[in-house]
C-alpha cells in the first residue's frame, strides 16, 4: 500500500492561491469563535475536564456500557447488531436493507461509514444512496471524499460548486450564487428523503441508561432521514457511548461550541424507540478501537467527539487541507488514529505536524494529541517506517553530536560558507531549505571559540 | 550565584552573538557563569524524529556535561523544554532527574529565579513584534495562550516592557506557530514556508522594525523567509535586547 | 465466536485501569432562566420572537406571519390551521406543509432552544417538513440551561425528541450562512401560556 506523501498532497494545496486562503481564513475564524464561546463560560476549562473524566471513566468500564446501551435499547424494541470490523458492518447494513427490500438509502453525515467505506460497498449491491448533508452531497457528487469532519466541503470555492452542481444536478453553470446553490441542493434532495426506503445516520453520542441515540445536526437531514423511511439505521462506534442522560449537557455544550462557535447546533435529537410499524437498528463496530483501548500511550483518543476544533486550530491543517493527509480523519486527531489503521501507509502523518500543541490546548475532552503526535514518532522510527534518508541523517547526527570532538571538527570550519556546512546539519535537503528561504549565513566563529578568546585565554572577563 | 551555560548547538554554529549576550547578560547580573567546553546539543532533533536510540548517547553527554550545577541556563525554549520534558532516551537516574529538574530557560530564569526589575544599561527605541515559540508558551508555559481563558500573564512582557524606548505592535495572530518546528521546516518545507511568510507578514503589516524571541530557531525560519520576501524586517533575540544591544 | 462476543472480550481483556465517574454539577447559580434571555438567545440562533397578538387569536397571527401559505399543519389546540395533524397517515404526506405549528414542552435559556417530543408533533416529520415551524411556548417554562435541560424526565419517556434551535441552518459553501437548509427555513417562537384561553376568529370572516 502506497505511503501518503502529506508534503508533497500539501505543495499542489499551497498553490491554489484563492482556496488556500479562503481555507486558512475560514477556519482560523472558526478557531475565533471557538475562543469567544469559551470565553463566555467561567466554567469552561471546567467542563472540559468533567468531559474528559466522563470519557475515560466510560472507556475504562467500555463493556459494561456497551452492555447497558444493548440491554436497553433492545428493550426499546431496537435491534443491536455488532460488527468486528468495516467489513462485517457494511454487511450488515446490507443485510438489513437486503432482507427487507429496501433498495434506496438517504443518510445523514456519519465518519464511521466514511472510515468502513460503506457506498461502494452497497453501491455495487445494488443500493442507491443519497448524501444528505450539503457539503457531503458535494463531495459525493464531486466523487472525493470529505476534507474535514464537520464542515467536509470547506477546501471548495463557490465556483468550484457550482461546477460540480451544474454537471450533476443541472444547476446553471454560471450562477455561483451560494443561496441559489444551497436551494438547488435542497430541491433536489427533498424528493428522495419522500421516497428513501431506509434512512441512516452516524451517532454522537449513545446513552447507556436509556438506549438512546443522539445525532446533533444544524441542516435537520438527520432528522428527514429518520422521520420518513420506515427504516432506521444508526452506524456508531463503540466509543460513542456515554453513562447517563445528564451527561449529554456537558457534551453538548461543548461539541458546538469547539466545532463552529455556536452554543448548540440547530438540532440536538434524540433517537430512543422506533416509531410505530418501522424498524430500527444500532450498529455498533469496533474496527480497530478495543485494540486502540489497549495501548497504553494511545488510548485517550477514543475520547474523541468528532468536533473538528483541532483542525480549525492546525495551523499545518488549515494550510494543506484535509485531502492531504489521505485518510478518513485528518488533521490532529487524524495524525494519531490514522497510524493503528495502516501503520506504514500513514507513517508521514505524525511529521505533519510542528508540535506546537495548540490543538491540544482546544480538545474539549482534553486529548493530549500533541503528545501522542511525538509518541508516534518514535513508533514510527522503532518499527522502521521512516524514510531510509531522515533515518541516515539522524544516525549520523546521534554519532556526531555526541562526541564532542566530531562535533567541533563539523561546526567549526572557519570562514567556510554555508554549502561546506556539514551534511549531518542539513540533512543534504539544504535544496528544500532554500527553495523559498534565505539560508543562515556562517558566522566567522562559534561561541565556543569566541569563549576560549574571550573568557578563558585572558583569564577571565575581557 | 552559579550558572553552567548551555548554548544550544545551532546557536554555537550560527548565532554565536545569542550565546554571548547571554553571558554578558548574566555577568551584568552578578553571575558567576560556567560554560562547560565539552557540550554539544540537547539530542532534541534526533528526539523529536523518534530516534530515542540515535538520541541517547548525546543525551548522556549533555547530563555528564551538566552535573552538579543548580542551575543550568540556556537561551532556547525548545532545548530547554526537551530536556526538561522529555530526555527520556537515557535511563532516569538521579543525576539525570536533576540536570532535568535544574534547567531553566533565559526569560524564565531571569523571571522567576533572578527576579530582574529593571536593565538600567539597555535601551531599545523601536517598534518589536514579539514572538513566542510554541515550547516557550505551551510547554513552558512562560505566557497565557489564545486557547485558554485565563488571567494574562507573559514572562517576556514582564522583561521586555522593562526596556527603555520599547514600543510592542501586536500581530493578528500572536501566537499561531510560525511554522520551523524542526525537520519539519525541511521534510514539510512547502506548509513550513507558507508559515513562515504569513507570520512574518503578519508582523509586517502590525508596524513591527524587529522582531523578538526568546527561540532563535523560530527566527532562523523566518528570517529566511522574510530576506527572501524582501521585507524590511530585522530579527534580535531577547538576550541581546536585554543585554543593551541598540540594533 | 459471534462478533458481540469477541469484541466485548477484546474490550474487557484491553480496558485500562477504572477511572472514576465525576459529579457533574447545574452550573446555573445565578443564571436567568427567563424569557429575556432565552429571546436574546433565539434570535443569535436564526430564530424570531414573535410576540402574541392582542386579541389572542393564534389563527389569524398565523394567517398574518404567512399570508400565502396554503397548507397550515397544528400539532396543537390552539391553533386549528386546515390540515389536522390526526388526518396524517404517512409522514410523506406532510410534503406540501407550509406552516407547521406545535407546542413546545420548555425552553432554554442559555442556547435558546426549545424542546418537544413525538407526542407534541403528533407526527415527528412535521417539525422537518414544514417550510416554516411556529412554536408555542410557555414563558414559566424556561429552564436555565442544558444542564437542567437534561433533567428532563422525557429524555426518559419519549420515544423521539429533539432540542430545536433556531430553523435549519447551513455554512457549508464558502462559510456563507444559509437558513433553511434541509429544514424548516424559519422558526419563530410564540409565547403562550398553556392553557390561556384562546378567542378563535368566528368562521366565514
Amino acid at each position: 500500500m502506497k505511503r501518503i506523501d502529506h508534503a508533497e498532497a500539501s505543495s499542489h494545496f499551497i498553490k491554489a492561491k484563492d482556496h488556500i486562503e479562503f481555507h486558512d481564513r475560514r477556519l482560523w475564524d472558526l478557531r475565533q469563535k471557538r475562543d469567544r464561546e469559551s470565553v463566555q463560560l467561567d466554567e469552561w476549562e471546567a467542563l472540559r475536564t468533567l468531559a474528559s473524566e466522563i470519557k475515560e471513566h466510560t472507556l475504562t468500564h467500555l463493556a459494561d456500557y456497551l452492555e447497558e446501551f444493548e440491554a436497553n435499547a433492545t428493550r426499546n424494541g431496537v435491534h443491536v447488531h455488532w460488527a468486528r470490523d468495516a467489513a462485517e458492518h457494511n454487511q450488515i447494513v446490507f443485510e438489513i436493507m437486503n432482507s427487507r427490500g429496501a433498495r434506496t438509502l438517504v443518510k445523514a453525515k456519519s465518519m464511521l461509514t466514511d472510515e468502513c467505506d460503506m457506498r461502494p460497498f452497497l453501491e455495487t449491491r445494488g443500493i442507491e444512496i443519497m448524501e444528505t448533508d450539503l457539503g457531503e452531497r458535494i463531495q459525493q457528487l464531486d466523487d472525493e471524499p470529505p476534507s474535514h469532519i464537520v464542515v467536509p466541503a470547506v477546501h471548495k470555492l463557490r465556483a468550484d460548486v457550482a461546477r460540480v452542481f451544474s454537471e450533476t444536478i443541472g444547476t446553471d453553470p454560471k450562477n455561483s450564487d451560494v443561496h441559489y446553490l444551497a436551494e438547488s441542493q435542497r430541491q433536489h434532495t427533498r424528493p428522495y428523503f419522500l421516497r428513501a426506503d431506509a434512512g441512516m445516520t452516524g451517532a454522537n453520542f449513545a446513552v447507556a441508561e436509556t438506549g438512546s441515540i443522539v445525532v446533533c445536526t444544524n441542516e435537520g437531514n438527520a432528522d428527514l432521514s429518520v422521520h420518513l423511511p420506515p427504516l432506521y439505521i444508526a452506524s456508531v462506534g463503540i466509543e460513542k457511548v456515554v453513562p447517563r442522560i445528564e451527561h449529554l449537557g456537558v457534551f453538548v455544550r461543548m461539541l458546538s461550541r469547539s466545532a463552529l462557535g455556536s452554543p448548540i447546533t440547530q438540532l440536538t435529537s434524540h433517537f430512543r424507540v422506533p416509531r410505530k410499524g418501522t424498524e430500527m437498528h444500532v450498529v455498533l463496530v469496533d474496527n480497530g478501537r478495543s485494540e486502540r483501548l489497549g495501548m497504553d500511550d494511545f488510548w485517550y483518543s477514543l475520547k474523541c467527539i468528532r468536533c473538528g476544533a483541532c483542525m480549525n486550530t492546525c495551523p499545518v491543517y488549515r494550510r494543506s487541507g484535509g485531502l492531504s493527509y489521505g485518510a478518513t480523519y485528518s488533521g490532529p486527531i487524524g495524525v494519531i488514529i490514522d497510524p493503528t489503521f495502516n501503520l506504514r501507509k500513514y507513517s508521514s502523518l505524525p511529521f505533519a505536524s510542528t508540535l506546537n500543541g495548540s490543538c491540544t490546548s482546544v480538545c474539549p475532552v482534553r486529548i493530549n494529541i500533541h503528545e501522542q503526535i511525538y509518541k508516534w514518532r518514535q513508533i514510527i522510527s522503532e518499527r522502521n517506517q521512516l524514510p531510509m534518508i531522515k533515518k541516515e541523517a539522524m544516525q549520523i547526527a546521534g554519532k556526531v553530536l555526541s562526541s564532542p570532538r566530531l562535533y567541533r571538527a563539523a561546526v567549526e570550519t572557519a570562514g567556510a560558507g554555508v554549502e561546506h556546512l556539514p551534511r549531518f546539519m542539513l540533512y543534504n535537503r539544504l535544496n528544500t531549505w532554500g527553495l523559498q528561504r534565505e539560508v543562515p549565513q556562517a558566522p566567522p566563529s562559534t561561541f565556543r571559540q569566541w569563549y576560549l578568546e574571550h573568557r578563558v585565554k585572558n583569564g577571565g572577563r575581557g | 550565584m552559579k550558572v553552567a551555560l548551555f548554548v544550544p548547538c545551532y546557536i554555537d554554529a550560527f548565532f554565536p552573538e545569542v550565546g554571548v549576550a547571554t553571558l554578558e547578560l548574566l555577568e551584568r547580573l552578578d553571575i558567576e557563569v560556567v560554560y562547560p567546553l565539552d557540550q554539544t546539543c540537547c539530542a532534541q532533533p534526533m528526539a523529536n524524529s523518534g530516534c530515542h536510540a540515535e538520541a541517547a548517547a548525546t543525551e548522556k553527554l549533555f547530563v555528564r556535561n551538566f552535573a552538579g550545577f543548580d542551575y543550568i541556563v540556556g537561551p532556547s525554549g525548545s532545548c530547554v523544554h526537551h530536556v526538561r520534558d522529555h530526555l527520556t532516551a537515557i535511563p532516569q537516574t538521579p543525576q539525570v532527574t536533576k540536570v532535568r529538574r535544574n534547567i531553566y530557560e533565559l526569560v524564565e530564569f531571569l523571571h522567576d529565579v533572578v527576579k530582574v526589575q529593571a536593565f538600567p544599561w539597555a535601551s531599545f527605541p523601536h517598534k518589536v513584534g514579539l514572538h513566542n515559540g510554541c515550547s516557550t508558551l505551551r510547554a513552558l508555559r512562560e505566557a497565557k495562550t489564545s486557547e485558554i481563558d485565563e488571567p494574562y500573564f507573559s514572562k517576556p512582557m514582564g522583561l521586555l516592557s522593562k526596556i527603555k524606548g520599547i514600543e510592542f505592535v501586536t500581530p493578528e495572530r500572536p501566537d499561531e506557530c510560525c511554522g520551523f518546528g524542526g525537520t519539519f521546516s525541511v521534510f514539510e518545507e512547502p506548509v513550513s514556508a507558507r508559515m513562515g511568510y504569513d507570520k512574518v507578514n503578519d508582523h509586517h503589516r502590525a508596524g513591527a522594525e524587529y522582531i523578538v524571541s526568546a527561540d532563535m530557531s523560530c527566527m532562523m525560519h523566518q528570517k529566511g523567509c522574510a530576506e527572501r520576501l524582501g521585507l524590511p524586517i530585522k530579527f534580535i533575540h531577547v538576550a541581546q535586547v536585554l543585554n543593551g544591544a541598540q540594533a | 465466536m459471534s462478533s458481540r462476543h469477541e469484541i466485548l472480550d477484546r474490550v474487557r481483556k484491553n480496558q485500562p485501569a477504572p477511572r472514576p465517574l465525576p459529579n457533574v454539577p447545574m452550573f446555573d447559580a445565578g443564571v436567568a432562566a427567563s424569557l429575556d434571555a432565552f429571546r436574546t438567545a433565539l434570535s443569535r440562533m436564526g430564530g424570531r420572537f414573535v410576540p402574541a397578538a392582542d386579541d389572542q387569536d393564534l389563527d389569524a397571527q398565523v394567517h398574518a406571519l404567512f399570508p400565502d401559505a396554503k397548507v397550515v399543519c397544528s400539532a396543537t389546540p390552539e391553533v386549528k390551521g386546515n390540515r389536522p395533524i390526526d388526518s396524517i397517515r404517512a409522514p410523506r404526506d406532510l410534503h406540501d406543509v407550509d406552516v407547521g405549528v406545535v407546542r413546545a414542552v420548555f425552553g432554554v435559556a442559555e442556547t435558546g432552544s426549545i424542546w418537544l417530543s413525538d407526542a407534541e408533533f403528533g407526527v415527528s416529520a412535521l417539525g422537518f417538513l414544514s417550510q416554516h415551524l411556529i412554536v408555542l411556548l410557555d414563558p414559566q417554562a424556561i429552564v436555565t440551561n442544558m444542564h437542567r435541560a437534561y433533567q428532563h424526565p422525557g429524555l426518559f419517556t419519549a420515544d423521539y425528541s429533539v432540542f430545536m434551535t433556531g430553523p435549519s441552518a447551513t455554512a457549508d459553501i464558502e462559510g456563507v450562512l444559509i437558513h433553511g437548509a434541509q429544514g424548516v427555513r424559519t422558526m419563530s417562537v410564540i409565547p403562550c401560556r398553556r392553557g390561556a384561553r384562546v378567542t378563535p376568529r368566528p368562521t366565514g370572516a
